[in-house]
């Protein structure tokens, strides 16, 4: 540990890209080799096993969005500030994009709209990249809070007003002002701990990530009763409490690569693991709401990718985990 | 490349990215075979969602209907109408001696395809209105040709009448399956069908 703390912070950041496209690789190699015996022996056996085969294309599509992430993980931390605001401005309209499609908004909405995707989104961005932070935190809640209903008030338009302007705000606050805090964590300045944003992003994202996969294999296995069953099946207290437990374990062994002491990687863990997975709990049920079962057009051909059922937790765990942290250390 | 395939190009990448412009094949494949596509009218958006939603391949042999009088009358409506889309012209004013339908049936007569939209203006009522018969003439003299029918959803919510610039909303066009006149079929009942069909295109939940 103590030569890794020698090298400079280039070859640090270096060797964490390093060891996460190492794992991904390993990961992958094995999956292939596993997909295509298993392809093997079902070719032997007389009939295919149907939901086997729905599994490894659901699995599939995960590693693509694994590797995805990576990617822009990595071409976010060479890019810069620049590089990285703007990655995320784009994954945020994208995101808002699909939001806004399944919400039900009138004619009267349409400059707010407009408001939202030309203006409040590069103006959050733009703040966000000049690390304006004190504006970035205000602008989307007090300022754009006002603006919205206004523009839509004045088309002159009452009905079920609140609903209208209730569901473009929600929808600007997940996609915009949530995932906004992730390249502001990349932009984050601790002391001592200068140029090292990226490894607190990782941070947010392994812990939320892990803990996601382990609620998910703990449900499948422990079968307890749900809690909000009509909103999702499978998620209860004992799974919850299961993956947020990995969650901060793996953050506190995480420690080293962030700022904090191992009791303070703990509670930031279990913080950002918490908001992550509760987060995607609401988003679970909003699509509940719009009667769909994801954001993407599934039989999609081209266009619509299902982005925010990716980035969901990201949007809920970023600003939680950004606010405590920027309060907590003042910083 | 000509300039006209550029500006083909440019407009399909820019449909693409402001509505994801995604085709569904729910009831037929994209095929490159003569066929008229008839869809619901809601915006000036449509015609460009349908184009951007094909394959490549299928595009120039792909045409829409325009009204002679206003998309003739500055040079570039022209030029974008005539060389990107090859438009079909048609002439709103109408005249004893010359049937409408007659440059329709001259391009399918050529191979082309055809998109039409049968309620012949556009509504925002939600729910088309009752089709026009130009789609029972056609199908009466090409029964040969496939008739698609096509529910393109959201379109409206991007550019209302009377707005210039567009929201970026993901849209939909639904193909459903083809259907041909049938044999002594009575001209309401088949338009009647035809509506029915479009309709039945829409994706659930919207």
């Amino acid at each position: 540990m103590n030569h890794l703390r020698s090298l400079s912070v280039e070859q640090q950041v270096g060797l964490l890209f390093v060891a996460l496209f190492g794992a991904l690789l390993l990961y992958s190699v094995a999956f292939f080799v596993r997909d295509v015996r298993a392809s093997h022996t079902s070719d032997q056996s007389s009939e295919a096993d149907p939901q086997a085969h729905e599994r490894s294309k659901l699995a599939l599509r995960d590693l693509r969005a694994l590797w995805l992430g990576s990617g822009i993980f990595w071409l976010s931390w060479v890019s810069g500030a620049l590089g990285a605001t703007l990655l995320f401005a784009v994954l945020s309209f994208i995101s808002l994009r699909e939001f806004l499609s399944l919400t039900h908004t009138r004619r009267a909405d349409h400059r707010s709209l407009l408001l939202a995707f030309f203006a409040v989104l590069p103006l959050q961005y733009l703040t966000v990249g000049t690390r304006h932070f004190d504006l970035f935190t205000v602008l989307i809640p007090v300022y754009a809070f006002l603006a919205l209903p206004v523009v839509s008030a004045l088309a002159d338009d009452p009905r079920s007003f609140l609903e209208r302007s209730a569901k473009i705000q929600w929808g600007i606050m997940v996609c915009v002002y949530g995932l906004s805090h992730a390249p502001a964590l990349l932009l984050l300045e601790f002391r001592n701990h200068e140029g090292r944003g990226a490894f607190l992003v990782f941070f947010v994202v392994a812990v939320v990530a892990l803990t996601q996969l382990v609620q998910e294999q703990a449900s499948r296995r422990l079968r307890r009763r749900p809690v909000a069953r009509h909103i999702d099946r499978s998620f209860s207290m004992r799974a919850f409490g299961l993956g947020l437990g990995a969650g901060g374990l793996l953050g506190a062994a995480l420690y080293w690569i962030t700022p904090f002491r191992p009791e303070q990687a703990l509670i930031a863990a279990l913080i950002a693991a918490g908001s992550g997975t509760l987060g995607e709990l609401v988003m679970r049920a909003l699509k509940k709401d719009a009667g769909v079962k994801t954001w993407g057009n599934a039989p999609s051909v081209t266009g619509a990718v299902g982005l925010l059922d990716r980035i969901a937790p990201l949007c809920f765990a970023a600003p939680v985990f950004f606010h405590t942290v920027r309060w907590y250390f003042k910083v | 490349m000509t300039r006209a395939d550029a500006m083909g190009a440019l407009i399909a990448f820019l449909a693409r990215l402001i509505t994801g412009a995604q085709g569904h094949w729910n009831g037929c494949a994209p095929k490159a075979e003569q066929r008229i596509y008839f869809a619901n009218h809601q915006s000036h958006f449509d015609w460009v969602l349908i184009w951007a939603a094909l394959p490549r391949e299928l595009r120039a042999r792909t045409r829409p209907i325009a009204a002679r009088d206003y998309w003739t009358a500055t040079p570039f409506k022209h030029w974008l109408t005539r060389e990107v889309f090859n438009a079909v012209y048609v002439s709103r004013q109408r005249s004893d001696d010359q049937d409408p339908l007659e440059p329709l049936a001259a391009a399918l007569a050529a191979g082309d395809s055809l998109v039409i939209f049968p309620e012949g203006t556009r509504s925002n009522k939600g729910l088309p209105q009752p089709f026009k018969t130009g789609l029972y003439h056609l199908a009466e003299d090409f029964p040969e040709v496939p008739l698609v029918p096509v529910w393109i959803a959201n379109v409206q919510r991007v550019m209302p009448k009377g707005e210039v610039v567009p929201v970026p909303l993901l849209c939909t066009a639904t193909f459903g399956e083809p259907l041909h006149l049938a044999a002594g079929e009575d001209k309401r009942a088949f338009l009647e069908r035809a509506r029915e069909a479009v309709l039945s295109c829409r994706p659930a939940g919207t």
